[in-house]
């Protein structure tokens, strides 16, 4: 594959000395990370912000690479991922203009308004299955664990906080195990732009698998605020399977506990923008946190996943592993993975990666995998992205080997794929998955 | 017994400068259990003739046949001439991102059969030539040929022939790159396949080390697109003592 960036630190088994110099290093995974993947000369219709700031990559990409000691700010306005703003009131964000570092590769002009107007659409319905043991509840603004799990880091989160009416509370008490999955279905059937909040407490350990499954047409500005509880157990799968004139933007932030264990997958693959901002906030020591994503754009679609996971706290581990399949023209995909290891966060295991496919010319994919660590006193830390291209080459090698054209390119995928969906651990739920990644396929005549 | 005929073969390519002819009046026919030694130096359209006959789409046939046993080959698309029984061992295999090469074998070979084969004999199958070849077993979980050496590439490839096994097999310069016990291993792959007496060999080669391993029955000389001097093995050592620059003055003369 090509565009491959890879960088390892294992300080534990550096030398002391060397230890110290991870402060250049972590700068250099910071700022020198970007890599933004054109499938081909044509991308020339690609205007979008994202366009005007890959220029300005490429220019921290040197910058990182001549050793800066601290953050050029004209180039990554952050200075440290730790410090972004995280704020309830609207007020506190100005209005977006598309070269802020976390909306610059979002076209504004595809939200609909999620990031100007009053979310006062219809919200999409909300319905829950396969609840046995999990507690349902429908609650007004004022129900008070509302917010505690998660502030707003943006302005559309911000937005959806202040305009949802009611929200879903999904509670799995503790030291109980849901019966089955729980499905919480969520549909879409109108385009004003609409605001809604989610809360998915697992409480102390207990145990349990939850899908949020959307599906229809919305313009939806979307807050899932979850707690893991201590020594809970909880998978979280977010499948994205709307129209394709919907719009979506989600904040899902965890809140990860004493000894918890977390899984969040990502399922994006239907949708005319789809941005979701996934993160893990470890509260308390010996959790561990897995993030898995799949996604798949076909022409003129945009899917935006952002990452955080904020290692604040001592002996956590992490793992990301993102997977994505582009095909037809002005396909856009983002991948921005932010793992933070504070000061305190000694003894820190983490190690992300995102790779990328692209299928056909005029796609493009953006990965951006970000390492901040404070301390030298890690287990290991280290990210690897990489984007390839299925072309002609690859074609006629699995031909000249007697495979059907079709069948070379569902080859390809499916592999490329499964592995991800192979992590959502539900059996009904991957067969349809891979059900939808078949359909993609035919869908892109591939 | 098959044969695979090609009779007068023209072909050209398309590049920024226009349309370029490189192969300029091939003919050739190879029987089940010969071995074709073609040898020419490098540019002179070995792997052009190759890959046509793969069928790459780069490779524009201006005129000519090759036929399979009197089928056209040249109307076949590139996996319909692998399903009749040719095979091309690349001389640049490429990395397929994203494919086993479990899932990769298992699907060529059903797609070759036209049925899947029986799972107990096909893993024991590949295990063996795998470690004929000595292939780490790791290698059946990597994806196709990524983070291969060449040498390891170039295994595979042999390691495809041994299981697929084409009725015509053409090995396009895959003993370049190859250190000493390299080759040998690589050639004792072919020749495993080969005296089993089902399938014609077209061994393309530059340097004329490999003829030590492996033994033609013919070896045709190829310059500028053309074969120039055809005889038997015993051409292979003059060209070992002699070099191409006889043929390629001789083309120079001609042209
Ligand atoms: N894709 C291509 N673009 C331009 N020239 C090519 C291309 N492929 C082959 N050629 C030219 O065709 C001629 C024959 O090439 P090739 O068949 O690779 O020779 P060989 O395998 O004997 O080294 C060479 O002059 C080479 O430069
Ligand atoms: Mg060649």
């Amino acid at each position: 594959m090509a565009e491959t960036t890879h960088t390892e630190f294992s300080p534990n088994t550096a030398p002391e000395g060397e230890v110290t110099d991870l402060g250049d290093l972590d700068e250099k995974a910071r700022l020198g990370a970007p890599s933004g993947a054109a499938a081909s000369a044509s991308i020339d219709g690609f205007t979008e912000e994202g366009e005007r700031l890959s220029a300005q990559n490429t220019g921290s990409e040197q910058f990182g690479l001549k050793k800066h000691s601290h953050g050029n700010a004209t180039v990554i306005p952050e200075a440290s991922r730790g410090e972004r703003r995280r704020s309830f009131d609207l007020a506190d964000y100005p209005t977006l203009t598309g070269l802020e570092e976390d909306w610059r590769f979002t076209p504004l002009k595809r939200l609909r308004g999620l990031h100007t107007d009053a979310l006062t659409g219809a919200s999409p319905a909300v319905a829950v299955t396969g609840a046995g043991k999990v507690t349902v509840e429908t609650v007004g603004r004022d129900d008070a664990r509302l917010g505690t799990a998660a502030t707003p880091e943006d302005r559309v989160s911000a937005a959806a906080w202040n305009a949802f009416t009611e929200a879903t509370v999904i509670t799995i008490p503790k030291e109980t195990a849901a019966d089955g999955e729980v499905m919480v279905s969520v549909t879409g059937s109108a385009m004003e732009a609409a605001a809604q909040q989610i809360l998915i407490n697992a409480e102390a350990f207990s145990k349990a698998v939850v899908v949020l499954d959307h599906s229809g047409s919305a313009t939806l500005a979307q807050n899932v605020e979850i707690i893991v509880g201590d020594g809970a157990e909880l998978t979280v799968v977010s499948v994205q399977e709307w129209n394709d004139d919907a719009v979506h933007v989600s904040s899902q932030q965890a809140k990860v506990g004493r000894d918890a264990r977390y899984k969040h997958v990502v399922v994006s693959l239907g949708g005319d923008l789809v941005r979701l901002t996934p993160s893990s906030i470890f509260t308390a020591t010996g959790a561990e946190v897995e993030m898995y994503g799949l996604y798949f754009a076909d022409a003129g679609q945009h899917l935006e996943q952002r990452l955080l996971v904020d290692h604040a706290v001592p002996n956590c581990k992490s793992r990301v592993t993102y997977k994505g399949a582009l095909q037809g023209q002005d396909a856009h995909t983002v991948w921005v993975g932010d793992v933070l290891i504070r000061k305190a966060a000694e003894g820190t295991d983490t190690y992300e990666t995102n790779r990328n496919l692209i299928l056909t010319d005029g796609a493009r994919s953006d990965s951006v995998p970000n390492l901040e660590i404070e301390t030298g006193l890690i287990e290991g830390a280290g990210h690897a992205s990489a984007t390839g291209r299925f072309d002609d080459e690859h074609l006629f090698y699995l031909m000249a080997r007697g495979i059907p054209e079709k069948a070379a390119r569902r080859l390809v995928v499916r592999g490329f794929l499964n592995e991800v969906i192979q992590q959502i651990k539900v059996p009904a739920l991957e067969e349809r998955l891979s059900e939808s990644v078949e359909r993609e396929l035919a869908a892109g005549n591939l | 017994m098959s044969t695979l005929e090609i009779k007068d073969l023209h072909v050209s390519i398309d590049t920024e400068q226009g349309n370029i002819p490189i192969l300029k009046g091939v003919t050739l026919t190879i029987n089940t259990g010969e071995t074709h030694a073609i040898m020419g130096p490098n540019g002179s359209g070995k792997s052009t003739l190759a890959s046509t006959i793969a069928g790459h789409p780069r490779y524009k046939v201006d005129s000519g046949s090759i036929t399979l046993d009197g089928e056209d080959v040249l109307s076949m698309s590139v996996d319909e001439r692998a399903r009749a029984g040719l095979f091309l061992a690349m001389q640049y295999p490429v990395e397929v991102p994203g494919v086993t090469m479990t899932n990769f074998l298992r699907t060529a070979k059903t797609a070759l059969d036209g049925e899947a084969p029986s799972l107990r004999h096909w893993t024991k199958d590949v295990k063996t030539a795998m470690a004929q070849l000595r292939i780490d077993a790791d290698f059946a979980q990597r994806n196709v040929n990524e983070g291969f050496s060449g040498g390891e590439k170039k295994r595979v490839e042999i390691l495809q022939l041994e299981l697929f096994r084409p009725k015509f097999a053409i090995l396009d310069e895959t003993d370049s790159g190859l250190d000493v016990d390299a080759l040998k291993v690589v050639s004792e792959g072919v020749n495993r396949e080969h005296s089993k007496g089902e399938m014609g060999t077209l061994l393309i080669t530059h340097y004329t080390r490999i003829l030590r391993y492996i033994k033609p029955d013919f070896v045709h000389v190829f310059v500028a697109g053309r074969i120039a001097e055809e005889g038997g093995p015993e051409l292979a050592d003059r060209l070992e003592e002699e070099g191409y620059d006889r043929f390629t003055a001789q083309s120079a003369v001609e042209a």
